[in-house]
C-alpha cells in the first residue's frame, strides 16, 4: 500500500521538471548582468540537482542520492557566504553589481 | 548498505590529507593570537604543516610500493600511484606557494595570516581530489579546492582588479559547479550509484543500469564542469581576467594546483567511470584539445601583459594535456598516457611557479611591472634572472634541456601510439607539435627583450623568492636532463579501481 502511494507519480516527471529548473537556471546565469541575480540562477541550478538527486533516490530505493543532497546543500550554503561577501566588496568599490562594469582589465 | 569498520575507513591511507586539513582548522585558530607585525610565523606554521603532510606521504609511498594500492572511506577514496604522486605534486605547488607570498603580502600592504591558512585549505581539497574514487567526493573536493581559490584571488582587497578577478572567477566556478552536480545526479539516475567503480559496471551492463542515456548526458555535463577547472575551451572566458587580476602568487598557485586538480578529476572519472562510452568522450576531448591548444597560443600572441600572456599560456597547457587524456583511452596506451599526463603536470607545475617568481620580481609595490617590456635590459641588471627566465620560457616552449621539453615528448609519444587507426588523435598531435612552434614566437620574445634591448631591468629578489626561484630553476633543468628517477616515479602513477 505504502509503494502505491509513493509510486503514484512517475519518476520522469520529476526528473523533467529539474532539468526545466536547471535550464532556467543556466538561461539566468547567461542572460542576467546583475550579480546577484546570476548567483540565484546558479542556486536553481544546485537544487535541481537536488531534486533529481531525490527522484532518483526514490526510484532507486538507495539513500545515496538523499545523502549527496545534504552534501550539495551545505556546499551552497558556504558559496552563498563567499559569494555575498565578493559582491558586497565589490558593491563598495563600484557602488554597482552590474557584470558589466568588471570591465577594468583589458579582453 | 555495509555499515563502515574501523579497517573500511582506514584513516591511515588517507593521513596526508586528514594532516593538512586538520592543521589548516587548527592554523585559523593559532593565526588569531599572532601579531600582525609577525604573520610570517603564520606561513612557517603553514610550512610545518606541508611538511608533517609530505613525511606522512612519503610513508604512504613506502607502503604503496609493499602493499600497493588501498581504499578508503568505504571504497569512496583510493589510494594508488597516481594519488600519491599527484598529492606530492600539489604539496611543492603549495610549498612554492608559499615562498613566492612570503616577501609579496607585505609589500603590497596585504598580508594577513588567512593567506596561508585559505592555502593549506585548497591544497587539502587538490589531494583529497587525487584520491577521489566516488562522485561525492570529486564535488566536495572539487569545491574544497575551489571556495578558498575564490577569496584568495581577492585577496588583493580593496585593488579594484583583484575583487573583479575574484568575483569573475566565482561566478563561473559556481557555474561550473552547477554543470557538475547536475551531470552526477543524471549519471546516479543513470547508473544507480556514484561510486566510480560501480558507475563503470552499470555501464557495461552489469549491473541493473535503469538508464545508460542518462549517464551519458551526466557525463557530458560533468566534462563541462571540470572543463571550466581546467581552463579549456570553450570553457576558458575566466582565466586571462582571472590570472591578471589575482594577486601574483596566487594567481601562480592557482596556475598549477587547481589545474592538476581538475586534472585528477578528469583522468580518474573518465578513465574509471566510463570506459565504455570511450568513443564519445575520446573524440569530444581530442576536438577539445585541438582548440584549446590553437586558441591559448594564438591569443598569447598579442599579449603585452604577462600575467595575462601566462594565463593563454596555461590555457595552451591544458590542451597538451588534454591530449593525453584523449589518448588515455586506449587500453593499451593508458598506462603510458596517465604517466605522460602527471608527468606533464609536474613539469608544468616548477617551469610555471619558476615563470610566476620572476613575475613577482620584477611586479612593483603598485602592481605595475608585468608588462613585456619591463623586461627589457634585465640580462645586463640581473644576469641570473635573466638566465633563468630563459630557462623557464624555453621549458614552456619545450626546447631542451628543460623540463618542458621532456614532458611535451611523453604527451606526443603516448598520443602517437594511440593514433594507430584513430586519425583524428593523430591530427590533434600533429596541431599539438605546430602550435608549440607557435607558441616559441610569444616565449622567447621576452629572452629576445632581455638580452637585447636596453632598458632598466628592475628586479627585487628577496630571500624567500630567491630560494623558490633556485628550486624551480633547478628542478626544471634537472627534470630536463636526468628526468629518468622521475619518470620512474610516473609510471607508478596508475589508475586502481577501489576496492
Amino acid at each position: 500500500m505504502l509503494n502505491e502511494t509513493v509510486f503514484l507519480v512517475p519518476t520522469s516527471y520529476f526528473v523533467i521538471l529539474s532539468a526545466v529548473l536547471f535550464s532556467i537556471g543556466v538561461a539566468g546565469v547567461l542572460l542576467r548582468r546583475n550579480a546577484i541575480l546570476i548567483f540565484m540562477s546558479v542556486e536553481l541550478m544546485l537544487n535541481a540537482a537536488n531534486l533529481a538527486f531525490v527522484a532518483f533516490a526514490r526510484s532507486l530505493l538507495d539513500q545515496g542520492g538523499q545523502v549527496f543532497v545534504f552534501f550539495v546543500m551545505t556546499v551552497a550554503a558556504a558559496e552563498v557566504a563567499i559569494g555575498l561577501a565578493l559582491i558586497v566588496a565589490i558593491f563598495r568599490s563600484k557602488r554597482s553589481t552590474d557584470i558589466d562594469e568588471l570591465n577594468s582589465m583589458e579582453g | 548498505m555495509n555499515l563502515p569498520t574501523l579497517e573500511s575507513i582506514n584513516l591511515a591511507a588517507s593521513l596526508p590529507v586528514l594532516i593538512l586539513a586538520g592543521w589548516a582548522c587548527l592554523l585559523t585558530a593559532i593565526d588569531l593570537f599572532i601579531s600582525p607585525e609577525r604573520k610570517h610565523w603564520t606561513a612557517w606554521l603553514a610550512v610545518l604543516g606541508l611538511l608533517a603532510s609530505g613525511v606522512a606521504l612519503g610513508f604512504e609511498a613506502v607502503a604503496y610500493s609493499q602493499r600497493g594500492a588501498v581504499s578508503a572511506f568505504g571504497d569512496m577514496a583510493v589510494v594508488d600511484g597516481f594519488a600519491l604522486f599527484l598529492q606530492g605534486v600539489f604539496l611543492l605547488s603549495a610549498f612554492l606557494g608559499i615562498l613566492l607570498a612570503l616577501n609579496y603580502l607585505p609589500r603590497h600592504n596585504i598580508e594577513r595570516g588567512e593567506y596561508y591558512t585559505l592555502l593549506l585549505f585548497t591544497t587539502s581539497g587538490m589531494m583529497l581530489m587525487a584520491m577521489a574514487a566516488d562522485l561525492i567526493v570529486v564535488f566536495l573536493a572539487l569545491e574544497l579546492l575551489s571556495l578558498p581559490l575564490y577569496v584568495l584571488s581577492g585577496f588583493a582587497h580593496p585593488r579594484l582588479d583583484s575583487e573583479e578577478a575574484a568575483m569573475k572567477y566565482f561566478l563561473l566556478g559556481a557555474f561550473a559547479s552547477g554543470f557538475l552536480v547536475y551531470g552526477i545526479a543524471l549519471t546516479y539516475g543513470g547508473a544507480g550509484t556514484t561510486l566510480l567503480s560501480g558507475v563503470v559496471e552499470a555501464l557495461v551492463g552489469g549491473g541493473p543500469a535503469p538508464n545508460p542515456v542518462l549517464a551519458i548526458v551526466g557525463m557530458g555535463l560533468i566534462l563541462v564542469g571540470l572543463g571550466f577547472k581546467v581552463a579549456a575551451v570553450p570553457f576558458h572566458m575566466w582565466t586571462p581576467d582571472v590570472y591578471q587580476g589575482a594577486p601574483t602568487p596566487v594567481t601562480a598557485f592557482m596556475s598549477v594546483g587547481a589545474k592538476a586538480g581538475g586534472f585528477a578529476a578528469l583522468l580518474r572519472v573518465f578513465l574509471i567511470a566510463f570506459p565504455a562510452t570511450g568513443d564519445t568522450w575520446g573524440v569530444v576531448i581530442a576536438i577539445i584539445a585541438a582548440l584549446t591548444m590553437i586558441l591559448g597560443n594564438v591569443v598569447a600572441i598579442s599579449q603585452s601583459n604577462v600575467k595575462r600572456m601566462l594565463a593563454y599560456s596555461s590555457i595552451a597547457h591544458a590542451g597538451y594535456v588534454l591530449v593525453a587524456v584523449a589518448a588515455a583511452r586506449y587500453p593499451e596506451v593508458e598506462p603510458l598516457a596517465v604517466s605522460a599526463a602527471v608527468f606533464y603536470l609536474l613539469t608544468y607545475a616548477v617551469t610555471n611557479l619558476g615563470a610566476f617568481a620572476i613575475v613577482i620580481a620584477l611586479e612593483r609595490d603598485d602592481g605595475t611591472g608585468v608588462e613585456v617590456e619591463d623586461f627589457a635590459g634585465l640580462a645586463k641588471t640581473r644576469p641570473w634572472l635573466a638566465i633563468a627566465m630563459t630557462l623557464f620560457m624555453l621549458s614552456l616552449t619545450g626546447i631542451p634541456p628543460s623540463a618542458g621539453m621532456v614532458g611535451k615528448f611523453f604527451v606526443f609519444q603516448a598520443a602517437v601510439q594511440a593514433s594507430v587507426g584513430d586519425p583524428l588523435i593523430l591530427t590533434v598531435t600533429i596541431i599539438g607539435v605546430l602550435t608549440s612552434v607557435i607558441s616559441a614566437f610569444y616565449y622567447l620574445r621576452i629572452p629576445v627583450m632581455m638580452y637585447f634591448r636596453d632598458g632598466e631591468g628592475q628586479a627585487n629578489v628577496q630571500p624567500a623568492l630567491g630560494v623558490a626561484l633556485a628550486l624551480t630553476a633547478l628542478a626544471t633543468f634537472l627534470l630536463g636532463v636526468v628526468p629518468a628517477p622521475f619518470l620512474q616515479m610516473a609510471r607508478h602513477a596508475l589508475l586502481t579501481l577501489a576496492g
